[in-house]
């Protein structure tokens, strides 16, 4: 039924060009009878079959029959859109065809790989396909991709290590950035700690260069004792408000924005006696206790891993905690910088002179032929090992973990080496766990031993508790004024775990650091820099590209009930004085959930429209 | 069930006709991922490609219903996997109200569809439309209705 799409307008004139594919497409469905069917279907001027369509044979005949036929739309019937319509799109614009009037046809993945063995209805339903694909292309239009500036400027929310790192990327690539973060200081969860792992230099040592560089630094602004107040806008160009504590709000104008804003340790109320024992403390507070000197008199620890985790409070695994419980527990037998208080008292009853800096360098040497040794304890050479390795603050340490996730090369080799220094790594499961007591007035922790399916108790003087990093209890209101998403554990979501892990599913908004989730330092710096070069790209090229795939509103149509501006999922509706829905292009993302929503029929999705899609279906079910 | 299979025997063989509305980033990467993996499934489908299963308007399935589909789908990605954040919840409402209001006029609610299918579920793809396939062979054509 050949329908006069327009009078005022020329007469579409179609190329149909069908691949083989090789035998992928040719080897299941005739393509010879669907070209010749193709040349049959009104405004095709022309149809041709390939036999590799994407390759330069192909490509150049696409392009020499567009000029040859006078082409003004073009269908390749092929394999999928999702892989190669960039591609077939290239070669329509160097022929001077807008690449909005190019359509694909799928009859490889959708047809020929799955009706592989019906051969008469693969081809028919190819013919089927292209009929569609012809329908779509009559009612095409060229679009122009619009063009919208870039305010040069980044805004950073959080100044801990990822929001620092990130800062300082951005700054040192010449854009201003403004930091915004909710203390008095910068420094985020890590100024709080103690050691840190892998390295003998203290948490605010190694933070330091950071904090300096950030503060000299000429491109960034801070914004301390602040936060993110109110944001409008999209993509180039954000309207930010900074609040501070009693402070008016400033407003400031940036073109892309990262979330950093970290984590919190869960606070294990009502678990393994916290609280109701004084020496029951996080690992949080342990470093803290480290940081002020204040650790109590020790002659054994315990530490309990996955306290809340995996399935209590929280249903993921902190990734963090074994490594830091494995840092701390070398920490202790090595009595690290003195840190449990000892030295001289140990000095006075032995008549031992203990210096640090031999004990590190003896733990060096330890190191290197650390592999060495462990070969000449596996063949039963114990007294040795024994003797080397033998503690040096005499504290027993024992680490209660369902199973140690010292993941990646470094922290496997300090595993190995708490398990030199003589810390015990005893495993408790999820249904059995280790049970935290005051017997005497003298702490004490009870467990079951899987191996030998007892129970048992050891006397300690301190618990120290390994709780998950949780989500910041404001996470949500970020997420909110943003307009990103939160996951089900109330971390940052972001748009791709693996393909774009730095990158809202907004654009112009990326994410970095714990509030993404748990991470170490040397994660959150990776992270922060991804991030910051995928923050940058906006701002260097100055103009962002917004696909030509956005809703229009129809304003004599439009009544203002609003219905769209709810739906969108981007907030890219708004309305105007006048009451009527106006629709910010640059913020569109062009899913058409408005379009399928507006009751009065007031919106068209360009490239997407009522009438290509009510067209395809149309010819989907036309008897032929 | 007697009744069913004698009704079916009453009726001639027919091959039923479907249109499936997917969405770009999940149910059609599904649908290619069935062909890659080769999974073989009845030529009854044709699918009409949208970027978000949530521009998918109510009137387009019963636009599809008149025109003579036996059955239709409509395919997102899966709850909170939406490439537009929401846009599949939309999908689900309306999905509700669809199958609620075809029932209420008298047309089977198995053959309208909503179905979540990933990027990476070729094996679903495949298996709901056979399902569906072998659900419309049951209940014949959808002009038979009534006469």
């Amino acid at each position: 039924m050949p329908e006069n799409t327009s009078t005022e307008k020329e007469k579409p004139r179609i190329g149909v060009f069908i691949c083989h594919c090789g035998s992928n497409i040719g080897g299941f469905v005739d393509v010879k009878a669907v070209t010749e069917y193709a040349s049959t279907l009104p405004d095709v001027a022309y149809a041709a079959d390939n036999l590799y369509t994407c390759a330069e044979d192909g490509l150049n005949n696409i392009k020499d029959s567009i000029k040859e036929h006078n082409l003004d739309r073009v269908i390749v019937s092929s394999c999928t859109p999702r892989t190669h319509a960039p591609l077939f799109q290239r070669t329509c614009e160097a022929a001077g065809v807008n690449k909005y009037m190019f359509t694909f046809v799928n009859i490889r993945e959708h047809c020929s790989w799955v009706h592989m063995k019906e051969k008469e209805k693969a081809t028919q339903k190819a013919k089927d396909l292209v009929r569609m694909g012809v329908a779509r292309a009559r009612f095409l239009e060229p679009q122009e991709e619009t063009k919208v500036d870039v305010t040069p400027t980044a805004l950073v929310v959080g100044g801990g290590v990822s929001g620092m790192t990130a800062a300082l990327s951005l700054a040192n690539m010449g854009f201003p950035v403004h930091l915004v973060e909710k203390d008095e200081e910068l420094g985020g969860f890590v100024k709080n700690l103690h050691g840190l792992m892998m390295t003998t230099k203290s948490a605010n040592e190694t933070i330091k260069p950071l904090i300096d560089k950030v503060n000299a630094h000429k491109n960034i602004t801070q914004h301390l004792n602040s936060h993110v107040a109110s944001v409008e806008g999209f993509i180039g160009n954000y309207d930010i408000s900074i609040g501070g504590d009693g402070a008016e709000a400033k407003e400031v104008k940036v073109g892309t924005i990262i979330v950093a804003t970290g984590a919190v340790p869960l606070v294990p109320e009502g678990l393994f006696g916290y609280k109701e024992h004084p020496n029951v403390i996080t690992s949080t507070e342990f470093e803290e206790l480290c940081n002020k000197k204040e650790l109590p008199k020790l002659k054994s620890v315990a530490f309990i891993q996955c306290v809340g985790a995996r399935g209590q409070k929280v249903s993921y695994c902190s990734r963090v905690c074994c490594n830091v419980a494995i840092k701390s527990a070398i920490n202790i037998a090595e009595n690290r910088d003195n840190m449990l208080g000892v030295t001289e008292e140990k000095a006075a009853e032995t008549g031992e002179v203990v210096e640090e800096p031999a004990a590190e360098k003896k733990a060096e040497e330890e190191g290197s032929d650390r592999r060495r040794r462990r070969r000449g304890r596996g063949r039963g050479d114990e007294d040795e090992a024994g003797e080397e390795a033998a503690p040096s603050s005499g504290v027993e340490v024992t680490v209660f973990n369902r199973d140690v996730m010292s993941y990646g090369v470094e922290h496997e080799l300090e595993f190995n080496k708490a398990r030199e220094k003589r810390v015990k790594f005893v495993r408790y499961l999820p249904d059995n766990l280790p049970k935290v007591s005051v017997k005497d007035g003298k702490l004490e922790v009870g467990y079951f031993h899987e191996t030998l399916k007892m129970e048992r108790t050891m006397p300690v003087d301190l618990v120290i508790l390994s709780t998950p990093l949780v989500a910041q209890p404001d996470a949500a209101t970020l997420s909110q004024l943003l307009k990103v998403p939160l996951g089900q554990d109330g971390f940052f979501q972001e748009a791709h775990v693996k393909l774009r892990p730095v990158d809202f599913a907004t654009d112009g908004v990326y994410v970095c650091g714990t509030c993404r989730g748990p991470a170490d330092i040397s994660e959150a710096v990776s992270q922060a820099a991804a991030a910051a070069s995928r923050a940058s790209i906006p701002l260097a090229n100055g103009f962002v590209q917004a696909e030509a795939l956005t809703s229009i509103v129809d304003e004599t149509k439009c009544t203002g009930c609003g219905t769209c501006v709810e739906t969108c999922p981007y907030s890219a509706l708004r309305k105007n004085e006048e009451g009527i829905t106006e629709v910010i292009v640059a913020a569109c993302k062009g899913c058409g959930c408005c379009g399928a929503t507006c009751p009065e029929g007031a919106i068209t999705m360009t490239h997407y429209t009522d009438q290509q899609l009510l067209a395809e279906a149309k010819a989907a079910l036309e008897e032929v | 069930m007697a009744e069913q299979s004698e009704a079916k025997q009453d009726q001639p063989s027919y091959e039923p006709r479907i249109v499936a509305f997917c969405c770009n980033w999940c149910s059609y990467a599904g649908a290619d991922l069935a062909g890659t993996t080769r999974l073989q499934y009845p030529p009854n489908v044709r699918i009409v490609r949208v970027m978000c299963s949530g521009r998918v308007d109510p009137a387009f399935v019963l636009k599809a219903f008149s025109l003579g589909a036996d059955g239709v789908i409509v395919a997102g990605c899966h709850p909170s996997d939406c490439h537009y954040i929401n846009g599949n919840e939309k999908t689900a409402t309306r999905g509700d109200f669809l199958s609620e209001f075809l029932e209420e006029t008298g047309i089977e609610p198995e053959r309208f569809r909503v179905e979540w299918i990933a990027g990476s579920e070729g094996q679903k793809f495949a298996k709901v439309i056979r399902g569906m396939v072998s659900d419309l062979e049951k209940l014949g054509p959808i002009a038979q209705e009534g006469a």
